[in-house]
Order: structure tokens, then C-alpha cells, then sequence
């Protein structure tokens, strides 16, 4: 009898706690920054597409809804010519971002997808590519890797020496 | 002999090194620059092994598995800590100046290195420093260069110079600064350039082809295929990804191409991708709109049953395109779509081959051969892989010489090059013009080919065959002649090559006189007979009438519809011929992939499936039936050309076709029907082949997109097209195992992403696949009875006043119609109206070199540019054969000459 007391007793307390209800949607839920969202395609520090067409996010995705073409520019990046995300099957797992070699396609802390019609939830390039480093400013793939493209010569990445002379025989 | 690895027992054969029985064995032990068709070098370490003197000695030896031969009793470990750490930190090595590219390169996915990177445990990079780099090179259109990625294990130069005969790749400077390229930008000369893509391990060399429409080896649908460039039929793996074919790579085959595939072969596949490819059934004019297939296939059916329709088969088409047509229109009213001149080469080979004594080699054999001789033919363009294996015939004397003094095995290729020098075995060529293997020839002989073909009958003679005696011989000639037929005597297994290259089938009879008399001495003589197409064999043993009797039934008005499959006449014939076809013929109806002008026109097309759309079967000029697999579903009406046959056949009411539905059904016909083909009834597991109750995947287990490539059509996906005619499934879903090897879409085993992982579909490194190698022989020598030799060795050539005659000059890109829709080998195609004369004959018709000249073709003119060429004998000419709108197609041909 007591023990029944007492838990309608706390209960009642509850009362004046603080609410952890949100009223959603005129409320919005603060979100971690690691929240695993909707998926966006960022861009480099100099404003570049940041994805290379390597499709591994494509090899990663265990419900296989990531397709795309790589292409290349005149200026010798690698971009998709399309890339498409079908969000009615993504079940947000973040393997993709977690394969991606240029932190290029990342989850982002928004879940606010819903369609009445489920062909809407098929996002293109143009939905998905936003102009933002997103979560991981600064990082720029060209400047690693050692392939050419315009503005950046072979042996200017980082931690590159300047291309062998062949025909020298010097040590 | 037994060997231990690690303490276990394993039986193994002698004479391999430990790298190669490893591998045999199924175990993982890493290497580069080990290549099973190149042989060791010892160049990379990576394939280091403890090796122990006995059960006792703890310690061990570090020695490289590839240069170590295997020994009775030998105690090796794979798993030794020392050896696993030393493969650990060599491969660290070899990556301190990798660049940061994977995902950026093309060899990604399919790449060696990281297969053997990941095999070997190395994950961080050690090395503080900067990288070295290097500037890349444009090596043409179809190889790409990517210097920084480079490992430096030998293999690309190994195998452009050593092994294909290539001059301009090269490894330039010194040190760490070892460069593999050219001395400058430009395009890779060797017709093998693309095996670079697969025989380096790294993303140095990658297809550029590929690139154009770039996708990971994982995210093709692939099937096994069979080339359709030339006669010899090399087999090839196509890859696919959204609608279009993406890839051609070697598909392994123990008896035909090995590891290697020709630049015609591996990129002369974007005719499937062009945008001259007929997708709608269609007819002509358009009635009212009414393209539908139902309606245009009753058309056709009633006009095949009125009986008054001639067929005419094509080379480029299956067994069983042909075989349907052929029931299709009646055995009567078939006719063989080649050129009246392939036609007669072809017969001759058949017959050659089918009736006389002497075994044709597969190019696998062919490679093994001692001595070689080639009468009129130039390998490289009409028979490029059979070239490469001629090459390594020409090694096989003075490799076996060099092996008796050194005492070491075949396999250590630095050692064996050494001590063979630049010497080469005895090779011969006769041939109207230069030709890359002169190189190779102990002695050449040029003229005319008839000239030629008549030493061919000379050396025959001295061979004892009984043939009427060649007489008028120079002394010179004679002298060789002499020097031949020893030289052939004191061979093993000499090879005889000849076939259609030079247009004069007096070729092909003298190298079956010489092998024939060779076998009646005793000897074991191969003979190889190159022929124009794919299918060219097949067709012929099909059979058929003659193209030029068409026209004239035709002309009689026997027939008023022409069914053709897969052909573009104007290739087949001069164009006033063909023109003369559509004016007598009321309908004409062509199965056939690409607008060409026979499209332009036909009064209905129906759109077949290329190779990469229809399962087929082809027989290559060895005489070996090679099934090719639909690696996709086509666009549109497109359909293989025998089931459009049998839907025809299925309105007409045509009963030798009734009831047959796919490929099985139409190859029970064909085998029923031609009791000689039987065999292809075990050529490859049927339609309702399983294992473990599965079909077999064309999708690699990590295909990517299937919910996503068409959800911008329908987010609901569709469901995945089911294949009747083969045990393969276009889906990746299936059995996971090894499958039958007709039946192996692409090489991929775990661990093994690149093609290297083919070492484990084999009985033994190098030799034929589990369960066999694909495809059947259906020609075998004729043992019993002797030879019935050709008797007349032909006359003499005497140019005749006022005329020229005209023999084909094949190129390799050029000369075959369907690679030249891809831009890289148009490209690198020749000059098509060129007409080639000796100067002195441009002299003395006063023809100023480089001008037009007007020759006179059955009364029809057509014009071509003299040009001087030295090689050409007085009153010879030649023109490429095969160009597209070359004027002049049926070659050789005698013709007058207007200046
Ligand atoms: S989050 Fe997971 S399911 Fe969604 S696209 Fe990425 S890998 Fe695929
Ligand atoms: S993993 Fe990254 S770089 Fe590669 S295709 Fe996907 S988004 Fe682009
Ligand atoms: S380019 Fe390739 S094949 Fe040649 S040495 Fe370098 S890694 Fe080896
Ligand atoms: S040699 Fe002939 S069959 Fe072989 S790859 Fe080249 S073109 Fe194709
Ligand atoms: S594979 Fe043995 S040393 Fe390179």
C-alpha cells in the first residue's frame, strides 16, 4: 500500500521537472553533430566537388542504394556525372560516409525526409550536393593524392619532391 | 616429388619453382614480378620463403619462392614469422612513394598491389619523407600513364620487349628514378599494347578505353565471351554497366590466347555502344507509324511463306544465326555472305584441314612449335595473337640449345635471355611486302604472290611430296628452297603457317603440300590457316551457295526477298553488284546491329544483338567451337538473329523450325541436323544447369546500385530479367563457387580482386582450367589414306600490259569492319584509297605519284591515289582491304588503268 503510495507520489512530481518532450515540429530536437541523417555531397576548402567517382560508398552500401557514374573534367578531376541516393531504402547506417576516401559524402544531423510519395525520396546531384565542407572542414583529397589537375602539377601535393628528371644521371 | 610447407606433406610436380607450386597448391604466398607467362626474374622479393635444410634445422634460409626450384623432400614455411615479416616490410618498401590515388585510379578494385598489400598484413605507412614523382606521358589512345604508382617490378618491359617484340617502351634512368615509358609522349606502337593494363600490377598502365566510361570491376555484369576481331577467336570476359559495355578483358583459355588478347580484340568493342545501332524493329517506307514488332514479324512471315526468299548467312554471325536462317529460308536458298574470294579461301582451308593428315596446332601449341615457316601471310594484322605465339616459337631452338649448356630451369627467364642472345630459331617468311616478324626471319622472300607460292611448291617437292615438278627456278631460289625443306626436316614439330592474307590461295595449298610431305617423311608437322572472320569456318561448314549465284536468281526472278544476317553486303562485293541485289530483290530484310549502307537500304531491319546481347557459338579457323554469352539485356526490339529466325519461322509456319523456342532447342536442331557437329552438344553445360539447385552469377557478389540505378524510372525495382537460354543469372545472386570453366563470366577468388586470381581456376600455373579448357575441336586430321596433294604449282606471274593486278594489304585496325566504330583504332587506321605501285610502273604510265588514278572495275570506274611503293613486283598493285568505303572490296582483283 505504501510502496503504491509512493510511486504516485513521484509520478506527481514529475510535474515540475523539466519536460524532455519536444514539441515537434514547432520545437526542433538539438541534434549531435554525429547524428546520422540525411546524406549530403560536400565540396573542398577551394570550392571543388569533393567526390571522385571511386564508388566505394556504392561497394559499402549493404542495401546497395547508392549509384553513380564517374566521369572526368577538362581539368583532370574526377567527379560523378550523376549520383543518386534512393532514401526510401537507405537505412542511415553511415557505411558509406565511413568508406569514402574524401570525406565527400557525409550524414548529416537532419531527418527530415518524409514524402508522401515515396518516388520523391529519390535524391539526384543536384539534392544531394550542398555548398559546404560539412563536418570536416579543411581536408582537400587533390592535395594528398598524387594525380594531376589544374592549379596542381605533379609533385605539389603534399610531402611530394618535384618529378624526376629521367634523363639525368645524377644520384 | 613430395614437398613439405609448413610440415604438411604435399605432392607436387618437379621442375616448378616454389612460388608457382604454392600457388598450384591454392595457397596465398605474394608476388610481382613473377609473371606465369613471363617467367622469374627475382626482381621484387615479395615472394620470399624460409626454405630448411631439415626437420632439425630451426633457423632457416630466406630465398625468393619464384627463383627456388623444387627439390624431393624440400622444407619450406609460408607462415615462418621472418618470412612473413620480410614480405611485410618489402612491400613497405615498394610503397614509400606510392602516391595517396586509389580512389582516383583505375586499376582500384582489380589491382594487385592492394590485393598483395592486403595479403602480406603491411597497413601503415612507415616512411616520414617526401615522395618522389614523376611526369606521366599520353602513350595514345588506349593505355594510360600514371608514373607515380609504379612498384618497379620489370613486368611491363618484360612483356612489350621481350615477350611481343615491342621497341618503344623502355625503362629509362637509374636508382630510385627508374622510369617505364617511352623516350617521348606517343602512341604505343605494339598491336599488344593493352596487356599492359593487366600484366602490370599496379594502376601504372590502365585502359583507357575503360576510362571513357569508368566503372570498378565490381560493378559490371560480366560473361564469358569470345572476340569477334578475327578468325583465331581468343576468348574475353565483357563487362557491362548501365545499358552499356564497358570493358573487354583476356578471359584465360590454356589452348587459345593464355593471358594475353590483341589492342583489336580488347578494344574493338565500342561498335555495341554506338549510336548507329538499331534499336526498333523498323520497315521502310514507314507504314503509318506501325513500327510494331508483331506486325512487322507477320509481314516478313508471309513473305517467307510464298517460298520465293533467299537467305544470305554472314561470317560475323553464330552457328545457330546461320543454321536459322538457313532452315528458315530452305538449304536451297541459302547463300554464304562472303566474298566470293573469302569464300574460296575458306573452303580450301576447310578442306585442307578436314580431309588431310596433318594436325592444326591451337596457338597454345602453335607457341611451342621449333622451326617456323610463313608462307604469304602477315600475322600481326590478319592473325595478331597468333603472331605472338609465332614469336615465341622462334625462341623455342635456341632456348632449348641455351637450357642444354646452362643447366637451369625454362622458367628463369634473365638467365635463359641471356645465354640465347638475339638468336632465333629457323623461321622463313615469304611475303609480297615487309611485315613485323621479319624481324625474326632467318631468310625473307618478296614477289608476287603467286611467285612466292610457287618456291612454297618447289620446297614441298624437295620434301618428296609428288606433285608435278616446279621448274624455271632461279639458282638462288632453288638454293633456298633446299635450305627450308632441311631446315623443316631437322625439326621437331615445325609450323607451317599460311591462310588468306595475301589473296592467293596458292599459298594455303603449297603450306599443305609442305606439311603433308613433311608427315609422309615422318615428321610432326603443325599447319595453321588464318581465315578473314569470326565465324568464317562455321559458315562454311554450314554451307551454303555461292554469294554471286544470288544475284543471278535474282536477276531471274526466282526469288523477289532477300533475308540477310548480320552483313553489310557492300562489303562482300563491288558496289554495283550489291546495288544491283536491291534493285531486282522487292523486300529486303536485314538482321543486323548497325545502320551501314545495307541498312540504308533495306526495306525492314530488325535489330540483333552484338555478341554482348546474344549467346551464340562460333568455330575459329582451328576449327574449335567457342560458345560467346549475352552479358546484358539490350534496349529496345534488340534480339539475337536466330531467335528473330525462329519468330518468323514461328508466324510461317515453317516446320523444321516449329516449336523451338531458345538456345538449346535451336543447337538440338543444328547438332540433328549436321551430324559433324555433333560435339556441340558437350560444348557447355545447358539451360537448366545448376549447382547446389543455383545458377551462376554475371554480377560479382559486390555489385553496387541494384536499388538505386533505376529508381529514377520507378523507385519500385523491377524485376531482374531471367535468361532461358543459359545456366547464368543476370543478377548477382547464384552459386559462389568455381563455376564450369565454358562457363566463367570473370576471374575473382578471395583475396584475388585482379585478373591474377585466374591461378586458381587452374589444373597447373599456365595450363588449362579446372575441368578442361573451353570449346571443342571439330576438325581432326584425316589419318587414314595419304595425302591427295595439290598438284600444279601455279604459273608464273607475268604482269599483263595496260593492267594491274590488285592483292589486299589487312591492316589490324582498319581492315575489320566492326572494331573501327572505336575511335582509338580509326584512329590508327591507314588510308583507304591508296593504291600501292611499283614506281617504275608509276613511271611508265606517267602517273605522277599522289594523284588520282581511275581504274576500271567490271566497267565501273572508281578513282584511287597512286602511291609509289617499292615492295610491289612490276605490274602488281595493292590497295587495303577492308577499309570502310573502300571502292575496290573483292580482292585480288585484275584491272585496267586509266592515268
Ligand atoms: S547510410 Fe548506409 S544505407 Fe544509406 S546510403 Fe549510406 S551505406 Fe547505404
Ligand atoms: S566514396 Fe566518396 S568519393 Fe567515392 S564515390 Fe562515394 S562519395 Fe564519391
Ligand atoms: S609500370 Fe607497372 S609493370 Fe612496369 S615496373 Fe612499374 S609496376 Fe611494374
Ligand atoms: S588475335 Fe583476333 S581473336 Fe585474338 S584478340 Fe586479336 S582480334 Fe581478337
Ligand atoms: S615474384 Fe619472386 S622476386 Fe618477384
Amino acid at each position: 500500500m505504501f510502496s503504491l503510495l509512493r510511486s504516485m507520489w513521484l509520478v506527481f512530481l514529475h510535474t515540475f521537472h523539466k519536460r524532455e518532450t519536444y514539441q515537434y515540429p514547432e520545437e526542433k530536437a538539438p541534434l549531435p553533430a554525429r547524428w546520422r541523417g540525411r546524406i549530403a555531397l560536400t565540396r573542398d576548402p577551394d570550392g571543388g566537388e569533393r567526390c571522385v567517382g571511386c564508388y566505394l560508398c556504392a561497394a559499402a552500401c549493404p542495401v546497395d542504394c547508392i549509384s553513380l557514374q564517374a566521369t572526368e573534367a577538362p581539368d583532370g578531376r574526377r567527379y560523378p556525372s550523376f549520383f543518386r541516393i534512393n532514401f526510401s531504402r537507405c537505412i542511415f547506417c553511415g557505411f558509406c560516409e565511413e568508406a569514402c576516401p574524401t570525406y565527400a559524402i557525409q550524414l548529416l544531423p537532419d531527418f527530415e525526409m518524409a514524402e508522401y510519395d515515396r518516388q520523391n525520396l529519390v535524391y539526384e546531384k543536384e539534392d544531394l550536393l550542398i555548398n559546404s565542407e560539412g563536418k570536416y572542414p579543411g581536408y582537400n583529397y587533390y592535395r594528398v593524392a598524387g594525380m594531376a589537375i589544374a592549379g596542381k602539377d605533379k609533385g605539389e601535393a603534399q610531402h611530394e619532391e618535384p618529378p624526376v628528371d629521367v634523363r639525368s644521371l645524377l644520384p | 616429388m613430395t614437398i613439405y610447407i609448413d610440415n604438411k606433406p604435399y605432392e607436387v610436380k618437379p621442375g616448378k619453382n616454389l612460388l608457382e607450386a604454392c600457388l598450384e597448391l591454392g595457397l596465398n604466398l605474394p608476388y610481382f614480378c613473377w609473371h606465369p607467362a613471363l617467367g622469374s626474374v627475382g626482381a621484387c622479393r615479395q615472394c620470399a620463403v624460409k626454405v630448411f635444410k631439415d626437420e632439425d634445422d630451426k633457423t632457416g634460409r630466406l630465398v625468393m619462392g619464384c627463383m627456388e626450384p623444387v627439390r624431393d623432400n624440400l622444407r619450406l614455411s609460408i607462415e615462418d614469422p621472418g618470412a612473413k615479416t620480410f614480405r611485410e616490410q618489402v612491400i613497405g618498401w615498394l610503397m614509400t612513394n606510392h602516391p595517396h590515388d586509389c580512389a582516383v585510379c583505375d586499376e582500384g578494385g582489380s589491382c594487385h598491389l592492394q590485393d598483395m598489400t592486403v595479403m602480406t598484413g603491411h597497413t601503415y605507412r612507415n616512411y616520414r619523407f617526401s615522395k618522389r614523382t614523376f611526369e606521366n606521358q599520353d602513350l595514345g589512345p588506349f593505355i594510360s600513364h600514371e608514373m607515380n604508382r609504379c612498384i618497379q617490378c620489370y613486368r611491363c618491359v618484360r612483356f612489350y620487349k621481350d615477350h611481343a617484340g615491342g621497341k618503344d617502351l623502355n625503362v629509362f634512368a637509374a636508382h630510385n628514378h627508374v622510369y617505364f615509358g617511352r623516350c617521348e609522349s606517343g602512341t604505343l606502337e605494339s598491336e599488344f599494347s593493352g596487356n599492359l593494363a593487366e600484366v602490370c600490377p599496379t594502376g601504372v598502365f590502365t585502359d583507357k578505353t575503360l576510362h571513357s566510361h569508368y566503372t570498378r570491376k565490381w560493378d559490371m555484369t560480366w560473361a564469358p565471351s569470345v572476340c569477334q576481331g578475327c578468325s583465331l577467336g581468343c576468348n574475353t570476359s565483357a563487362g557491362e554497366r548501365y545499358g552499356s559495355l564497358r570493358q573487354i578483358t583476356n578471359r584465360y583459355n590454356g589452348e587459345v590466347n593464355g593471358y594475353f588478347l590483341c589492342d583489336r580484340g580488347r578494344y574493338g568493342y565500342e561498335f555495341v555502344n554506338s549510336d548507329q545501332r538499331i534499336l526498333q524493329a523498323a520497315m521502310r517506307p514507314h507504314s503509318n507509324g506501325t513500327t510494331n514488332k508483331d506486325h512487322i514479324l507477320d509481314l516478313v512471315a508471309q513473305k517467307v511463306k510464298n517460298g520465293r526468299t533467299i537467305g544470305i548467312g554472314s561470317p560475323r554471325a553464330s552457328l545457330e544465326s546461320n543454321y536459322a536462317l538457313k532452315l528458315l529460308v530452305g538449304e536451297d536458298n541459302f547463300y554464304l555472305g562472303m566474298s566470293d574470294t573469302d569464300h574460296d579461301h575458306t573452303s580450301i582451308a576447310l578442306k585442307i584441314l578436314r580431309d588431310g593428315p596433318v594436325r592444326t596446332p591451337s596457338m597454345q601449341e602453335a607457341a611451342q612449335a621449333d622451326a617456323v615457316f610463313i608462307l604469304g601471310e602477315d600475322l600481326t594484322n590478319t592473325a595478331p595473337m597468333l603472331a605472338l605465339a609465332v614469336r615465341q616459337a622462334a625462341q623455342r631452338k635456341p632456348e632449348a640449345d641455351a637450357l642444354g649448356q646452362i643447366h637451369v630451369a625454362a622458367w628463369q627467364d634473365a638467365a635463359v635471355r641471356e645465354a640465347v642472345q638475339d638468336k632465333h630459331g629457323p623461321f622463313y617468311i615469304f611475303h609480297t611486302v615487309p611485315t613485323k616478324l621479319d624481324e625474326l626471319a632467318e631468310d625473307i622472300r618478296r614477289g608476287a604472290p603467286e611467285q612466292l607460292a610457287r618456291l612454297g611448291f618447289a620446297v614441298a617437292q624437295m620434301l618428296g611430296a609428288d606433285i608435278v615438278p616446279v621448274t624455271g627456278l632461279s639458282q638462288e631460289d632453288a638454293a633456298l628452297a633446299e635450305k627450308i625443306a632441311a631446315a623443316l626436316m631437322a625439326a621437331e614439330h615445325p609450323l607451317i603457317v599460311s591462310g588468306y592474307g595475301s589473296g592467293c590461295d596458292h599459298m594455303m595449298k603449297a603450306a599443305a603440300n609442305i606439311a603433308w610431305a613433311l608427315q609422309q617423311k615422318g615428321r610432326n608437322p603443325l599447319l595453321s590457316i588464318t581465315l578473314p572472320e569470326v565465324n568464317s569456318m562455321g559458315l562454311e561448314i554450314i554451307g551454303g551457295h555461292r554469294l554471286d549465284t544470288a544475284l543471278d536468281v535474282l536477276r531471274q526472278g526466282d526469288a523477289d526477298t532477300v533475308i540477310v544476317l548480320e552483313n553489310d553486303l557492300y562489303r562482300r562485293a563491288d558496289p554495283h553488284i550489291i546495288d544491283e541485289i536491291f534493285l531486282h530483290a522487292q523486300d529486303v530484310i536485314l538482321i543486323d546491329h548497325l545502320y551501314n549502307r545495307t541498312a540504308e537500304k533495306a526495306t525492314v531491319l530488325l535489330p540483333a544483338g552484338t555478341f554482348a546481347e546474344a549467346d551464340g557459338t562460333v568455330v575459329n579457323n582451328e576449327g574449335r567451337a567457342q560458345r560467346f554469352y549475352q552479358v546484358f539485356v539490350p534496349k529496345g526490339d534488340i534480339q539475337e538473329s536466330w531467335r528473330w529466325c525462329l519468330q518468323i519461322a514461328e508466324k510461317a509456319q515453317i516446320p523444321a523450325l516449329q516449336g523451338l523456342r531458345n538456345l538449346d532447342d535451336i543447337d538440338l536442331a543444328l547438332t540433328n541436323g549436321m551430324p559433324s557437329l555433333a560435339a556441340l552438344q558437350q560444348l557447355a553445360p545447358h539451360a537448366g544447369f545448376r549447382i547446389n539447385g543455383q545458377r551462376i552469377p554475371r554480377e560479382p557478389h559486390r555489385y553496387s546500385g541494384r536499388t538505386a540505378i533505376l529508381a529514377n524510372e520507378n523507385v519500385s525495382e523491377p524485376k531482374p530479367a531471367e535468361d532461358v537460354d543459359t545456366p547464368l543469372s543476370f543478377t548477382m545472386e547464384g552459386y559462389r563457387g568455381e563455376p564450369p570453366s565454358p562457363l566463367i563470366p570473370f576471374f575473382w577468388s578471395p583475396g584475388w580482386n585482379s585478373v591474377q586470381s585466374v591461378n586458381k581456376y587452374q589444373q597447373e600455373i599456365g595450363g588449362h582450367l579446372h575441368g578442361g579448357d573451353p570449346g571443342i575441336r571439330l576438325l581432326e586430321p584425316h589419318l587414314n589414306g595419304g595425302p591427295h596433294y595439290f598438284h600444279e604449282a601455279p604459273d608464273t606471274f607475268v604482269p599483263i600490259p595496260g593492267h594491274v593486278h590488285i592483292m589486299p594489304l589487312y591492316h589490324i585496325y582498319g581492315s575489320e569492319e566492326l572494331s573501327m566504330y572505336t575511335s582509338g583504332i580509326a584512329q590508327q587506321a591507314g588510308e583507304f584509297c591508296c593504291l600501292y605501285l611499283n614506281p617504275e610502273d608509276l613511271a611508265q604510265w606517267n602517273i605522277t605519284p599522289g594523284n588520282w588514278v581511275t581504274i576500271d572495275l567490271d566497267h565501273h570506274a572508281c578513282r584511287l591515289v597512286a602511291t609509289p611503293n617499292h615492295w610491289m613486283p612490276r605490274g602488281l598493285g595493292a590497295v587495303s582491304a577492308g577499309m570502310p568505303h573502300s571502292p575496290v572490296v573483292d580482292l585480288p582483283v585484275c584491272v585496267k588503268l586509266q592515268a
